[in-house]
């Protein structure tokens, strides 16, 4: 087990050595050395994982300590990792999909100049992730934390001689050091409360020392959560993301769809224990996940950049995986980031297929009609799109239905309908893409028609296992069957304790009839077809009607194309008021009262300069007097003593 | 015998001069003599002490003197003669760069 | 007799001392300076100290100030008619500073001198039963004082190098 640090090595080993001599080497190299260290990482992700499997499943825990990190007095943190059944699926999914969105980057960046600069910085940002979720305590996991975000920076802004590019890096940095902070100020209060980081330490002392509802742990936990409300793009935070489209696309697939943005799901599963403790902040958690699923819905409904929708429909979905864990679903949670992760990244790379394919377009309205010339990306998309619809027997049906499914037994009725919209809405809006996209008339420019091309071999490879694995991949956690929640047994002993607080005391602990998880499946669905339904009739039957409920409902139309005008919000409010508060201080603080005792300092010594240098004349016989007279004073003050 | 305090009075009214002169000379060999001379005043202190305190160190000493001061002529001439090879004067007063 | 002779040689000492910052022409101050040399050998002489009066006439009277007078010689310095009246200036206060300051240490060193007493073990009879000034100071030379004394040759080695690397022409 202590080979766990393998896994992120393989990564950083492929950083060092694209980022050193990333120049020298040829293309076919640097693709090489950079999806071979994330293959390597997934062999080791997969030893591990049969090793863990061998173990029975109350022994799935281990936990390497490799070197004292720091030990300041009292305080001390290890470098240490923590392997147990959450980690496991989180490596496997991050080393998994990325390796195949690697492979698809190779023949996707073929062309670009910066190709050496763009696989260093996409194993930088691998390396980082699994240093995240590897994370023994609270601290390694911050520095996973900051690494992702630091590549994500860099990798929104790879174009950086694009202006909207290297805006978009920023804004994405800056939103999330809001979120930091909050999480930083949780590693704080969780140290003084506790004495110690360490995951493990900390969940066996609240279960001794706090009752559920305590103030203290509802504050960590708040806290935690505004840093996942940061990192995974959720309300109020959730702007960066759809700006963060600027990286190049297989960039989106991998760190804003399937791994990057899951850090703060990851997060509040790993801190179960402490959520559980806090019934308020997981109200808090299950509220803000499911109005961010449906309002990031909302705005995916008219959005016309195919990669804006589909970053506000992993907002979303994002939302959906926080609804999961603020109901005390966790289990549900962390199945739809796994198949989340694989429709999504499908999609992105779908996407990126088309965008390639027609030499940079991305706005939909210029596309149409592509399924005769692009056939696999259409039926990748097109499986990916009923998985995230949540169709049976695709991956996205099981994980989403059984999220909500769990929102209703634990009784939440407001938000299991807001949530069940929010599908409905899902479905209409990502059909909507397929059908503007694929079918109906061709609207692709004419002068760049002749040149569309199915994607390389590199590029369709990973989109047809994905598409495979988003029809597979929730096959894991079949509900009403025997044995068919196996990831849910996997997955137990983690959650357990928080399970056990959770249904302590709540009669409902019991399971619904199969009956009534039947119905509501089913209602699911129709929700899904009905949503997929109305696509097919307004972008397909008849192809006018968009714009005349458009025209009709201009008001909310307008809205919802400016994403409620929550970016004018924040630059009117946040930005105005902070520039507005940096140029008093900038007047007052800086120029007059720091420039002015600078400025001063400068100016006496440049003063005394022009009168005292007349003392070196440079007549060596002055200075001979001078130590003459110095030797004077020295004898007058002996005599004197 | 002459007492010690003569051969001190002399001494003291040599290194006078020798200190004089390296202030009041422009010529860079002059202040050099006035130096030899000033070092010659501490020769004779040394010396006169030596038979004083009836201890020969004190002429070992003056022998050491007069060592490093020869070394010093000869560079100190040397340094006068490369001056002159570029400035074309050794007056100390008109070899000022070195002036704020 | 002694007295007399100490009277001659230091009024031949300080007042050619006084000539060498006195007179304007360099060849004449550097003469000057050696009669000053040779009679301070002659106050050495009357402190019984023979070695270093040798010394001192054949080194500082020879050879330094043959060094002197080849350098004043090829330089071909005249007096350059220095501002006699500023030169008087000068020494109008350049002299009582050094006076003053010579006057101060001398005073300072008068309680030391006060305690100054024959103490030491190599009087004159030492010296005579060593066999004479010469040989008791190269005895001492070549024990106690030998790593000095090699140490010195260093330092001339040094003045040598040195001095070539100054005086030759720089190649252009």
């Amino acid at each position: 087990m202590d080979s766990a640090w393998l896994i992120p090595a393989f990564p950083f080993a492929g950083f060092v050595l694209n980022g050193l001599w990333g120049r020298r080497l040829s293309r076919k190299q640097v693709g090489m050395v950079a999806c071979g260290a994330m293959a390597l990482a997934f062999a080791t992700a997969l030893g591990l994982f049969w090793l863990l499997l061998r173990h029975s499943p109350d022994q799935r825990v281990w936990e390497p300590v490799y070197y004292t990190w720091m030990a300041v007095g009292d305080f001390s943190v290890n470098a240490s990792f923590l392997l147990d059944p959450l980690t496991m699926v989180m490596v496997l999914v991050v080393t998994g999909v990325g390796f195949l969105i690697h492979i698809y980057s190779t023949g996707y960046m073929h062309d670009d100049p910066g190709y050496a600069r763009y696989f260093a910085y996409l194993n930088l940002f691998a390396c980082a992730m699994l240093i995240l979720v590897l994370a023994g305590n609270l601290l390694v996991l911050f520095v996973g934390w900051e690494g992702v975000g630091l590549c994500s920076y860099l990798l929104i802004g790879f174009w950086y001689e694009k202006q909207s590019a290297s805006d978009a890096g920023k804004k994405a940095f800056i939103v999330n050091r809001i979120g930091d902070f909050g999480f930083l100020l949780a590693i704080f209060l969780t140290f003084w409360t506790f004495g110690t980081l360490d995951f493990r330490e900390i969940f066996h002392a609240a279960l001794l020392r706090f009752q559920p509802g305590d103030g203290v742990v509802t504050a960590i936990t708040l806290l935690l959560f505004v840093g996942a409300v940061g990192k995974s793009a959720q309300l109020p935070l959730y702007v960066w993301l759809p700006d963060a489209m600027e990286g190049p696309t297989p960039v989106s697939a991998l760190i804003h769809a399937a791994t990057m943005v899951t850090a703060g799901v990851y997060m509040v599963a790993r801190c179960s224990v402490l959520y559980a403790l806090a019934p308020l902040s997981m109200g808090v958690v299950a509220a803000v996940g499911c109005a961010t699923a449906v309002f990031a819905a909302t705005i995916g409904l008219v959005q016309n950049d195919i990669k804006r929708v589909l970053a506000y429909s992993t907002v979303s979905q994002l939302g959906y995986m926080f609804l999961g864990c603020g109901v005390g679903a966790y289990v549900a949670g962390i199945f739809h980031l796994m198949t989340h992760a694989f429709f999504k990244a499908l999609l992105f790379l779908g996407a990126g297929s088309v965008i390639h394919a027609l030499g940079g377009e991305q706005d939909i309205r210029r596309m149409g009609g592509l399924r005769r010339q692009l056939p696999v990306t259409f039926w990748t998309f097109l499986a990916a799109s009923l998985a995230i619809s949540g169709i049976v027997p695709f991956a996205g049906f099981f994980s989403k239905d059984e999220i909500l499914f769990e929102t209703l037994v634990t009784g939440h009725g407001v938000l299991y309908v807001l949530a069940l919209g929010g599908a409905a809405l899902t479905a209409f809006y990502m059909f909507r893409l397929v059908f503007r996209t694929f079918l109906g008339e061709s609207h692709v420019d004419p002068e760049s028609a002749h040149h569309v091309h199915e994607a390389p071999l590199s590029m369709a490879v990973p989109l047809m296992v994905l598409a495979v694995l988003s029809l597979v991949g929730g096959w894991v956690q079949v509900p009403m069957l025997e044995n068919g929640k196996r990831l849910g047994r996997f997955l137990a002993p983690v959650f357990e304790d928080a399970e056990g607080l959770l249904t302590e005391g709540t009669a409902h602990g019991s399971h619904a009839s199969l009956w009534t998880e039947g119905v509501f499946m089913a209602l699911s669905v129709v929700v899904a077809l009905a949503g997929i339904g109305l696509a097919y009739r307004w972008y397909v039957a008849d192809p006018t009607r968009p714009e005349r409920v458009a025209a009709r409902f201009s008001r909310a139309y307008r809205w919802l194309l400016n994403k409620y005008y929550v970016d004018e919000l924040y630059q009117a409010v946040v930005v105005e008021l902070l520039k507005r508060l940096a140029e008093t201080v900038h007047e007052w603080v800086d120029r007059a009262a720091i420039d002015a005792v600078v400025d001063g300092a400068g100016a006496f010594f440049r003063h005394a300069g022009t009168h005292l240098r007349r003392i070196q004349t440079g007549l060596v016989q002055h200075y001979a007097l001078s130590i003459l007279a110095g030797a004077c004073l020295l004898i007058l003050a002996a005599l004197a003593v | 015998m002459v007492p010690l305090h003569g051969y001190l009075v002399v001494s003291a009214l040599l290194f006078v001069i020798g200190v004089t002169g390296v202030l009041v000379r422009r010529n860079a060999i002059v202040i050099l003599m006035c130096i030899e001379l000033m070092l010659n005043a501490a020769n004779l202190s040394f010396v006169a002490f030596s038979r004083e305190l009836q201890n020969l160190s004190g002429q070992i000493f003056v022998f050491f003197v007069m060592v490093v001061a020869a070394a010093e002529v000869t560079v100190g001439l040397a340094i006068i003669v490369t001056l002159y090879r570029n400035w074309k004067t050794i007056h100390v007063d008109e070899i000022r760069m070195l002036k704020g | 007799m002694e007295l007399f002779l100490f009277v001659i040689f230091s009024l031949l000492t300080v007042g050619s001392a006084a000539a060498v910052v006195w007179h304007p022409h360099p060849v004449k101050s550097a003469l000057f300076l050696i009669l000053s040399f040779f009679s301070m050998g002659g106050l050495y002489l009357l402190l019984q100290a023979e070695f270093i009066a040798l010394m001192q006439v054949l080194v500082y009277a020879g050879a330094v100030m043959v060094l002197f007078l080849f350098v004043i010689m090829l330089l071909n310095l005249k007096p350059r008619g220095e501002d006699r009246t500023a030169f008087k200036v000068r020494i109008r206060w350049a002299g009582p500073l050094a006076l003053l300051f010579v006057g101060g240490v001398l005073t300072a060193m008068t309680g030391a001198l006060a305690r100054v007493a024959p103490a030491g073990a190599q009087g004159p009879e030492w010296v005579v039963a060593q066999g004479g000034n010469i040989r008791a100071l190269g005895r001492l030379l070549f024990t106690r004082g030998l790593l000095p004394f090699e140490v010195t040759s260093i330092l001339l080695l040094v003045a040598v190098v040195g001095v070539m690397v100054l005086a030759k022409k720089e190649r252009r």
